[in-house]
């Protein structure tokens, strides 16, 4: 099951080229670039492991690439994605965030329930992936 | 839908449209001299204008190296063309931003084992889209110490200078002599770099117009027996130790300056016109050491100096 989190995750997979274009709009916004990864899709999720530090003063998206790139060597088989972090007064939150490498299979989630009191069920979901302990899930 | 490729192409309109032709200007009226310097780079321009019209006219896919490297003595103007090649090249789409970004040693080289490898990579990402200027690029190999963190980030250099030829280009500068024995134990620079470009010095005349350039910019200016004791002080200045061309001469001026002011303060006895504000006269420049011999001379009769005397002495080079 594709996993379908942030912007362009219905698009068939971004190339290097749909990247730089992306992370160079989010450049000339002024908005800092970072890379991330995870081998935990679960949606709340929010804090994925840094790849460096954000790229506040480069100018050019070909910089982000060569990160994406280099986090790929590294971390191939794990979620990659690139956010954009706007820090102007009165916002200081991420305006984008796109996933640029997934895993090669990746199995999806099951439904969790959750017997609660009286005859109420609490549902939840859980990826099939975090079944295995971190490093051997993918 | 294949896009068909022009078959010919006005290449007087495309130096226009591409706005190298203001570039180019720019450079002959900003720079005094430099005249082998201006020749390389209207060369350089002309073949990149001609290898942009074969690409698109598909003659020619490989990107061009672009890699270059400045040698001459200090002051000749190296970091100014630096910043009017990257205008340059960013005219011409050989790079996307078209920023200069400025470094030496320090700023590629770490201090300790793995500290050099994520620095280097830094600067390079800062520069990806513009020129990286490397300035006294010999340091980076230093081959009396076999352990020096600088052979790694000569290696890493390298290999982002070879595999991301489209995002920036590398121009290493430095002095003449010391280049070239950096290129001989260095191969791998050498054949990557395709531009070598010679900085000469600048001729006494030559260093006098820039003086006055300099000053004009802000606003002040000599008068002619300034003017006289300016020369005099470029042709003396020029026979001393650590003589940077104009570098040497912006200093004087900037300590003219400061003469001047002191002069004006401790003269004035009424209101000041905007005429004397603006005038160095020739007492400003020649209260400079390097008329009496130089730092040197002071050296010797440093030690009898009082703390007072020094701080004179500072002011008045």
């Amino acid at each position: 099951m594709k996993l379908r989190q942030g912007q362009f995750s219905f698009l068939p997979d971004l190339s290097d080229d749909d990247i730089r274009v992306q992370a160079q709009y989010a450049i000339d916004n002024g908005w800092a670039v970072s890379v991330e990864y995870t081998d935990d899709p679960h949606p709340r999720n929010t804090y994925w492991e840094m790849w460096g530090h954000p790229m506040f003063d480069n100018p050019d998206a070909a910089a982000v690439v060569f990160e994406v790139n280099e986090c790929r060597k590294e971390h191939g088989g794990k979620y990659i994605r690139v956010i954009a972090f706007d820090a102007s007064p009165g916002w200081e939150s991420i305006r984008m965030s796109f996933i640029v490498n997934r895993p090669a299979t990746e199995p999806g989630f099951r439904l969790v329930r959750q017997e609660a009191e009286g005859r109420s069920v609490r549902y939840t979901i859980e990826s099939y992936a975090v079944r295995e302990p971190e490093g051997a899930r993918y | 839908m294949d896009n068909p490729c022009p078959t010919h192409i006005d290449l007087a309109a495309a130096f226009e449209e591409s706005g190298v032709r203001d570039v180019l200007r720019e450079l002959d009226d900003t720079l005094i001299g430099l005249e082998p310097v201006k020749s390389r780079i209207r060369e350089t321009a002309a073949l990149l204008l001609v290898d942009k019209a074969r690409r698109e006219m598909g003659l020619a896919t490989e990107t061009p190296t672009l890699h270059m490297s400045f040698t001459g003595n200090p002051g000749t103007g190296k970091t100014t063309v630096a910043l009017k090649m990257a205008d340059l090249l960013h005219r011409l789409g050989y790079v996307r931003k078209g920023h200069l970004v400025t470094v030496t040693r320090d700023d590629l080289v770490g201090q300790y084992i793995g500290h050099t490898a994520p620095k280097t990579k830094e600067v390079l990402k800062k520069a990806m889209g513009g020129v990286l200027f490397i300035d006294e690029a010999y340091y980076l190999y230093r081959p009396e110490n076999e352990r020096d963190y600088g052979q790694e980030a000569i290696e890493i250099l390298l290999q982002v200078m070879e595999n991301n030829r489209d995002d920036l280009v590398v121009i290493l500068a430095g002095y003449g002599d010391r280049m070239d024995r950096f290129f001989a134990s260095n191969p791998g620079f050498r054949s990557r770099i395709a531009h070598h470009i010679e900085f000469p010095d600048y001729t006494d005349p030559e260093l006098l117009h820039i003086s006055e350039r300099m000053l004009d910019a802000q606003n002040y200016r000599l008068d002619d027996a300034a003017r006289a004791a300016m020369a005099e002080y470029i042709a003396a200045r020029r026979r001393q130790p650590h003589f940077a061309n104009a570098r040497s001469v912006r200093n004087a001026l900037d300590r003219a300056r400061l003469r001047q002011a002191n002069r004006l303060f401790n003269e004035a006895k009424g209101p000041i016109d905007v005429g004397r504000l603006s005038l160095i006269t020739e007492p400003d420049i020649r209260a400079s050491r390097v008329f009496r011999g130089g730092l040197d001379v002071d050296r010797m009769n440093g030690d009898r100096l009082d703390a007072q005397g020094a701080n004179r002495q500072a002011a008045a080079e």
